[in-house]
């Protein structure tokens, strides 16, 4: 380490540059935090999904509806462990914008399936007793407000005349999964089916099964849409997280774009660095030559020119990585309600550092490879 | 006195490594921002193509969207009736529709994808007269039959004329492909709406929305004052445009907010570039730059030479970005209407506008970049700039 003052010396040369180089660094390293951040949000519900649920839903179509009767025939599939089921409620908290969505649950099998989504004991049995009560996510309580025992009216248009239903908050639930869904409205299924018109009645949005192993989920999946072939309805079984990957794709390929960004972003950078290390050890190829006339081997001068990229690259990187741990929480609030939340993890952090060494290492090593090759009597002619 | 521009032009040429640093550096950001901008004018503009100022949607007051509305057949006999309705010789140009969503494959991934089924009355296509069957004919009321949107036939499986498809409990022939200009009807399969409830086990009696051809665009007041009054009827009555035009603002406002923020970002970046390079330049240049001055170029022509050279490499940079993302134009992708929770194939649209603001974009960077290391230029001392080596 006796190096570190040249080093260092060298690297404040040109302030400006040094300057510029560092701040390319820590906006491509934003960038990249911020995309990593948003493609992690959008694929979070797939990766999240319990790999021991499967989701039954009507062949016709998710917004078709199934027969309450299908539970027990359902709890009689062997491997079935728990059955819950949900319907979409489709109300209006005071204006459209407030778009959250909204569940009629089951009550005495809810808990049992949803195993990550946590309502204190208390809260949850106030809640299965009272039939206007209601379940809110932690996030979605957060962002109107809400505190437990709070009414709020939702408007609804989806079962029969408009109207609007008043619900009692009696509890809040905590999702397990850091970043995991805590934006959900959950509602009592018994006061759903008194109220909506009959022709509606006992029927369910789509079932939710637990098993007893992911290892029988091809099997158990089968087995319920065997069940019910050539039924008045007939039924699709999906593991939650082909169900979550499906809904995410029609979404339209986030991922390619966010690629495409990044590459584009990767490729810039690594030619910003490039050339300024090339700059740089072309203005001093007579201090090299010097270097090298005195006796410094070959691979010191590859060494010197290196590190020089390798701290740009660090403290670039750092400051990047830095900003967006301060920015990213600004832009998830921003586009609250449009995208899942935003969730900086230490997995992305550390890439993003691999990312900035990678590039300081390549972009130092042709001009370092250059001036190691440099035949010491040319370049002191050169001047 | 100014510095003629060939001048900066040789410099480039001289430097032309740094220079196509910072030209990439601007395209990307240029093309990034015109691609992202272009995505979410094409999926407004095939929202907003769809509707049409003639026509009038009528919906159960405090729905949504379509989707969450309904209307009885009640209510759709009053409207018939209502004023401002253009009719034709077989009754009124009223559409009660009933519209669904079914799980069709997309021919690129091979995953299913909510295609919108919209069940419609039989003179539809005098009421959204910009609808044309393109290929076949039209479905014939009373039978299974339906006809598919040109975008829905060409990007899910099986829509192709000839074909039959099972949508709900029964099958359908496909007769027919019409050509919605582009709007979001042609992500959707039309059928006959009496038949098409019956299929999913909903009333034949209940329908969605209801849309009329107005006689004149100016005739929806009459027609909303007319409907809203009326004491048997709890509707909502919207102009068609503005409410396909209300339907694209979430994932308009979404593409727009992270586009802007990413093109925001890296505009800063690619100033980093441009500012790095320029200042390389002037670096280098020191010597050059004293001998002009001290032939008598004044400061000010110093740094608009210097400026104009930035904004010449600003320049190609952008026009480079812009012809990179022209191709996209007129590419068919597919999104997710978050409103209804149905996928909608739309193209990205590329207008002359767009690009203009790209270019533009290209040369406010160029200019923030340049004007610092120019204004160096212009200050560094003349003598002890000739003797430094």
């Amino acid at each position: 380490m006796k190096f570190n003052r040249f080093i260092l010396a060298n690297l404040f040369r040109k302030k400006i540059r040094l300057i510029l180089t560092v701040g390319s660094f820590a906006v491509a390293l934003f960038l990249f935090t911020f995309l990593a951040v948003v493609k992690s949000a959008f694929s979070r519900g797939t990766e999240l999904a319990g790999a021991d649920r499967l989701v039954v839903i009507n062949r016709a179509g998710l917004i078709n509806t199934i027969p309450l009767s299908y539970r027990d025939k359902i709890l009689q599939i062997k491997g079935v462990k728990a059955v819950t089921h949900n319907n979409w409620f489709g109300g209006v908290y005071q204006d459209e914008k407030n778009f959250f969505p909204q569940f009629v649950i089951d009550p005495e099998n809810q808990r049992q399936v949803m195993t990550e989504m946590r309502v204190p004991d208390d809260e949850w049995n106030n809640f299965v007793k009272d039939r206007q009560g209601a379940i809110a996510g932690a996030g979605l309580a957060k962002r109107f407000g809400w505190k437990v025992g709070d009414r709020i009216p939702l408007k609804n248009a989806l079962y029969g005349p408009t109207k609007t239903w008043e619900f009692v908050l009696d509890g809040i639930y905590h999702n397990d999964h850091p970043g995991g869904d805590e934006s959900q409205f959950w509602l009592q299924w018994k006061y759903f089916d008194e109220t909506v018109p009959s022709v509606i009645k006992s029927l369910v949005g789509w079932y939710v099964v637990k098993l007893d192993s992911p290892d029988d989920s091809v099997s158990v999946a089968a087995a319920i849409d065997k069940g019910f072939a050539n039924s008045s309805t007939e039924t699709k079984t999906e593991t939650e997280s082909a169900f979550a990957a499906g809904f995410a794709k029609q979404l339209g390929n986030i991922e390619l774009l966010i690629l495409t960004i990044g590459g584009v972003v990767f490729f810039t950078l690594l030619l910003v660095t490039g050339n300024t290390m090339a700059i740089s050890v072309r203005e001093r190829v007579g201090e090299l030559a010097v270097l090298k006339a005195i006796g410094y081997p070959d691979l010191y001068v590859l060494f010197f020119v290196l590190s020089e990229a390798l701290v740009i690259a660090l403290i670039g990187g750092l400051i990047g990585l830095g900003l967006a741990v301060l920015a990213i929480p600004v832009v998830g609030a921003a586009l609250r309600g449009l995208l899942p939340p935003l969730l900086l993890s230490v997995g992305v952090l550390s890439l993003g550092l691999a990312f900035a060494v990678f590039v300081g290492v390549a972009s130092g090593l042709l001009p370092g490879i250059g001036a190691m090759r440099l035949r010491v009597v040319d370049a002191l002619r050169r001047v | 006195m100014a510095i003629p521009v060939i001048y900066n032009f040789r410099s480039v040429k001289a430097r032309w490594t740094s220079a196509i640093v910072a030209v990439l550096g601007i395209a990307g950001t240029v093309g990034v921002f015109v691609a992202m901008l272009s995505l979410a004018r094409g999926f407004k503009a095939t929202l907003v193509s769809s509707g049409s100022v003639d026509n009038a949607m009528v919906m159960r007051a405090g729905a949504t969207s379509e989707m969450t509305g309904g209307v009885g057949v009640d209510a759709v006999k009053i409207l018939q009736d209502a004023p401002g309705i253009a009719r034709s010789s077989d009754g009124p140009l009223v559409t009660p529709e009933v519209v669904l969503v079914a799980p069709i494959p997309l021919i690129s991934t091979g995953t299913d994808a909510n295609v919108q089924i919209r069940g419609v009355s039989k003179n539809v296509l005098q009421i959204r007269n910009k609808v044309k069957i393109v290929e076949g004919r039209m479905f014939q009321p009373g039978l299974n039959e339906v006809v598919v949107g040109k975008n829905a036939n060409k990007s899910y499986a099986g829509l192709t004329l000839g074909n039959t498809i099972s949508l709900g409990n029964v099958r359908w022939l496909i007769v027919g492909v019409f050509d919605a200009g582009g709007s979001s009807f042609d992500s959707e399969v039309w059928a006959d709406a009496h038949l098409l409830g019956p299929a999913y086990n909903r009333p034949d009696t209940f329908f969605q929305s209801v849309t009329v051809h107005l006689v004149s665009p100016d005739s929806l007041q009459q027609f909303k004052d007319a409907v809203t009054s009326d004491p048997r009827l709890n509707v909502d009555v919207t102009r068609e445009i503005d409410y396909y035009s209300k339907q694209s603002t979430r994932l308009t406002t979404l593409i727009t907010v992270l586009g802007g923020l990413i093109a925001a970002i890296m505009a800063i970046g690619a100033v980093f570039g441009a500012l790095n390079t320029m200042y390389s330049a002037v670096a280098e240049r020191g010597r050059e730059i004293a001998t002009m001055r001290a032939l008598g170029f004044g400061g000010p022509s110093v740094v608009f030479s210097f400026v104009i050279e930035a904004l010449l490499i600003a320049f190609v940079g952008g026009l480079i970005g812009c012809l990179v993302v022209l191709p996209l134009n007129g590419l068919t992708t597919g999104a997710m209407n978050l409103q209804t929770f149905s996928h909608l194939a739309f193209a990205f649209k590329i207008t002359p506008e767009l690009l203009v603001k790209g270019i533009i974009f290209a040369l406010v960077m160029g200019f923030v970049g340049g004007l610092l290391p120019a204004v160096r230029a212009a200050t560094q001392p003349v003598a002890q700039a000739l003797r430094e080596l």
